[in-house]
């Protein structure tokens, strides 16, 4: 870890009397148990999401061979299955073993084909769309997230200002139904102004690539959405920001920095937003969990090829492998997005590395 | 006599609410050079008000409304604060007048280790200084409370209540300040942990020679510590003499109100009626 | 006659990484009716474990706490007698009090909930609750917290307590979010309730001049011990133990230093 070290404890024989608490010294400084502690939790929660991802399907009424019939209605019932087989589906084996089977498929990386897409691999058809989503929607919450904290922090600082203004504004731009703001921005930019595309991440007739046409393309038909997303999700950045800023204006330790003749410069951003942040830092772990499934609207608003459009198309075809496979990439980024939460607040915060060790 | 430090003439202060709080009322007092002021009064009298008004540290809705403070520097220059600009007020702040803050619980930024807070003071107030220079200027300070250079790189949650406010103090001498004004630097402490950061603050003063404002509601311990004692009641002076009249012959009635509020911790049962 | 018992009470923390701390070391001392005990130390000397076992937020790892000679119930009506029979003030009058509540919904509730009067008496004994805690019932009555006077919270709090009649009051540092001039008239009010109705009185504090001042008799902790007991006189003034003179020697006392400096002033720093 960073800046800490044993050190001998100090001498101090004024304090006479000290409390339990304050007894505990020399404690180790990389907090293992703290560690373990964080790991076997998230292990657990891993686990726990996996095995909901088993049972979810298995639960609802009709499966995806069902829906695969009434759409190809050509199928003879052998083949019918057939399919149920592949699908890992067949009823003639016992729930603990088809448990089984599925741990060790997925142990082995393999999450099944899907119906929806001529029966090629899941995970093929999932990494195709997840490059879009974590592309845009990640760069937006960034993007926003930056903005909004950086905003919320200077508003809180010169509160009372005309800064303040700027709260009521964004606030009101975020409880704007995405879908309308979304098809507000088409209506006024695409279709009348015709400065940006109406939809898809790269023209009609392009194949990916790593040219400068290409990513010109993907950056023009990305910037729609990428605006709207953060002009949807600031207001929340920038609100909670300022008024955490308040709470921390207030503290001592600022009233300290200014009369110690820091520059307003270093207490706004040294003592006042370097503590008001650590909130933020939360929530936007959560929100960077959700990136990948929490898109759903946005990819429909905008035909963007992304997780959360296949999500809805594999949950309208009751396509479960691919369903599963879309949970279990929501799931996973959300553990890895809560690990870092951990580490950057352990980094950031040096009173959690002590008080949870 | 010896020579003035501060001058303070009619100097008010106002909550800018409704109605309006007069906070601070034509205050007039001289700081002697290398004197111990005591400042008493209960909460709300203005008696930290008062002190922060000194440096403009108040914050909305604090309005200073009147008055002047005249700053007598060692150099022979006399500083108006009300005169000076805000980049000229920053850089007199700390350099002349230093502050400790009650218990020092909060007064240090929990997420920085306390050897970054003391050389933020040279980083900011002492450009001319390299980064070695920085970190031995603090070692040496927290060398100087006693607290040791080997707690450079602790958090402030790591040290005790006593030790938090060994740092402060440290702090408040980097720049080796005129002027020390403390804000119940003792209240939140134990009686013994009190008592040795009192010691200590008396053996710096005499080493470094700096004139201190000590604001506290503890009447009995200003007695002891101070050469002259204010006492304030919403937002006066009452009286303003020195401890041993101020024990022996108060004057004002608040005065002795305040002294009958605390009962003899030896001599007879009771409390001292004058 | 005896109204509380510490009998030999231990109570040890496991603290991780340190071992067994003892908040509490072989406790022992007895409060009887009309009594008031002064309980002195600094933080972490024990003090507050005390409060914590006697409203039972903690419990001893050995020995034994009697109220009128019967052990501590652990639930059922023997505790909520117990509860009925000792009542805490607390330091914060504000956070004591609920806001959205007047005076009398705060002494009406005791009496309720507690049965202590006819229904029809209740406002008599509201009124005659204020009274005894020196307040015009008039002028707060109807008043919520928030238009009271720290000091006139103080008073209401120790109504609610003598509400439901109690054997004991435990006082934690009552005073000291108050200002210093109503200080002593709170203190001065427990101290006479304790004598007028044979209550014994608990007051936890950290300092030594007004602890002698309204106790009988002091006992000094010192890191879970007691280090001293005696009349408070006894304890204050000729001090046996090498702690208690250490904390009476740091607890400020402006006629000592004047006797001595005479004349000398500002010696102190």
């Amino acid at each position: 870890m960073t800046a800490v070290q044993p050190q001998p404890p100090v001498q101090d024989g004024v304090e006479v009397g000290t409390t339990a608490t304050t007894a505990v010294k020399g404690h180790s400084r990389v907090p293992w148990r703290f560690l373990t502690g964080r790991a076997a939790f998230y292990l657990f929660t891993l686990w726990a999401a996996i095995t909901i991802n088993f049972f979810l399907p298995r639960m609802m009424k009709g499966d995806a061979v069902d829906q695969y019939l009434s759409r190809n209605r050509n199928v003879s019932p052998e083949a019918a299955d057939a399919l149920r087989a592949l699908l890992g589906l067949d009823t003639d084996k016992s729930l603990l073993q088809q448990y089984v089977d599925y741990w060790a498929l997925l142990l082995r990386g393999d999450l099944g084909v899907s119906l929806l897409h001529g029966l090629r691999p899941v995970t093929e058809v999932i990494s195709q769309a997840l490059p879009w989503t974590v592309g845009l929607v990640g760069f937006a919450t960034v993007v926003s997230f930056a903005i909004g904290t950086i905003g919320g922090a200077v508003v809180g600082w010169r509160r009372g200002s005309r800064l303040d203004g700027l709260i009521p504004v964004t606030t009101f731009l975020s409880t704007i139904p995405y879908f309308w703001l979304g098809l507000l921005a088409i209506a006024l930019f695409s279709v009348n102004l015709g400065w940006f595309p109406i939809g898809k991440a790269y023209g009609v007739g392009m194949t990916p690539q790593w040219s400068a046409e290409f990513i010109g393309q993907v950056i023009h038909h990305g910037t729609l959405p990428a605006a709207t997303i953060v002009i949807a999700s600031l207001g929340g950045w920038m609100l909670g920001m300022r008024n955490m800023m308040l709470t921390v204006l207030d503290e001592d330790y600022v009233m300290v920095a200014q009369a110690k003749g820091m520059p307003n410069r270093r207490v706004l951003w040294r003592y006042a937003a370097r503590n008001a942040v650590l909130p933020q830092i939360q929530s936007f772990a959560l929100s960077i969990g959700f990136i990948v499934g929490g898109t759903i609207v946005m990819e429909m608003v905008f035909s963007y090829p992304g997780v959360g459009k296949l999500l809805l198309d594999a949950t309208n075809a009751k396509d479960y492998a691919l369903m599963q496979g879309v949970f279990l990439v929501i799931t996973l980024s959300v553990l890895v997005a809560n690990i870092l939460a951990d580490v950057a607040y352990a980094f950031l915060d040096p009173r959690t590395r002590q008080t949870e060790a | 006599m010896r020579d003035a430090l501060l001058t303070v003439r009619d100097f008010s202060v106002t909550y800018d609410v409704d109605p309006p709080v007069e906070a601070v009322k034509d205050v007039t007092l001289e700081l002697r050079r290398g004197e111990i002021l005591g400042l008493a009064g209960e909460s709300g009298c203005g008696k930290t008000t008062l002190a922060y008004g000194l440096q403009r540290l108040l914050k909305a809705p604090a309005v200073i409304t009147g008055g002047s403070v005249v700053f007598h520097d060692r150099s022979g220059e006399d500083v108006d604060v009300a005169r000076l600009d805000a980049e000229q007020m920053r850089r007199f702040r700390w350099d002349k007048i230093s502050m400790v803050f009650q218990g020092a619980m909060n007064a240090l930024n929990p997420v920085a280790p306390i050897g970054a807070q003391l050389e933020d003071v040279f980083e900011v107030h002492r450009p001319g200084m390299s980064r070695a220079e920085r970190r031995e200027a603090a070692a040496e300070l927290l060398d100087i409370v006693k607290v040791g250079r080997q707690r450079l790189r602790s958090f402030p949650h790591e040290l005790s209540g006593g030790m938090r406010q060994r740092v402060m103090i440290a702090m408040a001498l980097a720049l080796r300040p005129q002027l020390m004004v403390m804000d119940e630097p003792t209240t939140a402490l134990d009686v013994l942990v009190q008592r040795e950061i009192l010691r200590q603050i008396s053996q710096l003063r005499h080493e470094f020679g700096f004139t201190v404002v000590f604001i506290t509601h503890d009447l009995p311990l200003l007695l002891e510590i101070s050469d002259r004692i204010a006492i304030m009641r919403a937002g006066e002076i009452v009286e303003l003499d020195t401890a041993e009249r101020i024990w022996t012959n108060p004057q004002d009635e608040y005065t002795k109100t305040l002294l009958s509020s605390f009962p003899r911790l030896t001599g007879d049962r009771g409390v001292v009626v004058r | 006659m005896t109204v509380l018992e510490f009998d030999r009470v231990t109570k040890t923390y496991s603290v991780r990484g340190a071992g067994q701390i003892k908040a509490l070391d072989d406790v022992t001392f007895t409060l009887r009716s009309g009594q008031t005990i002064g309980l002195v130390g600094q933080s972490g000397s024990g003090k507050s474990t005390i409060a914590r076992i006697l409203t039972q937020l903690e419990t001893p790892t050995s020995g034994q706490v009697r109220l009128d000679g019967q052990p501590i119930p652990r639930h059922g009506a023997g505790l909520r007698a117990y509860r009925q029979q000792l009542r805490m003030v607390f330091q914060d009058p504000f956070a004591s009090l609920n806001p959205y509540h007047s005076i009398r919904y705060h002494l009406e509730r005791p009496l309720r909930l507690d049965a202590v009067v006819p229904k029809a008496g209740l406002d008599d004994e509201v009124r005659r609750l204020l009274e005894r805690v020196r307040l015009e019932p008039d002028a707060v009555i109807d008043r919520r917290p928030h238009e009271l006077s720290g000091g006139q919270r103080q008073r209401v709090a120790i109504a609610r307590a003598l509400a439901s009649r109690p054997r004991l009051l435990v006082a934690d540092e009552p005073v000291s979010m108050l200002d210093v001039s109503i200080r002593l008239g709170v203190l001065n009010l427990l101290a006479d309730l304790g004598r007028e109705e044979g209550l014994g009185v608990l007051y936890i504090t950290h300092d030594l001049a007004t602890a002698r001042h309204f106790s009988d008799e002091i006992i000094v902790l010192n890191q879970g011990r007691i280090v001293e007991s005696g009349p408070a006189d006894d304890v204050i003034l000729r001090p046996q133990d090498p702690y208690t003179r250490q904390l009476r020697a740091a607890s400020p006392d402006p006629e000592k230093h004047f006797a001595s400096a005479s004349g000398a002033h500002g010696g102190a720093l």
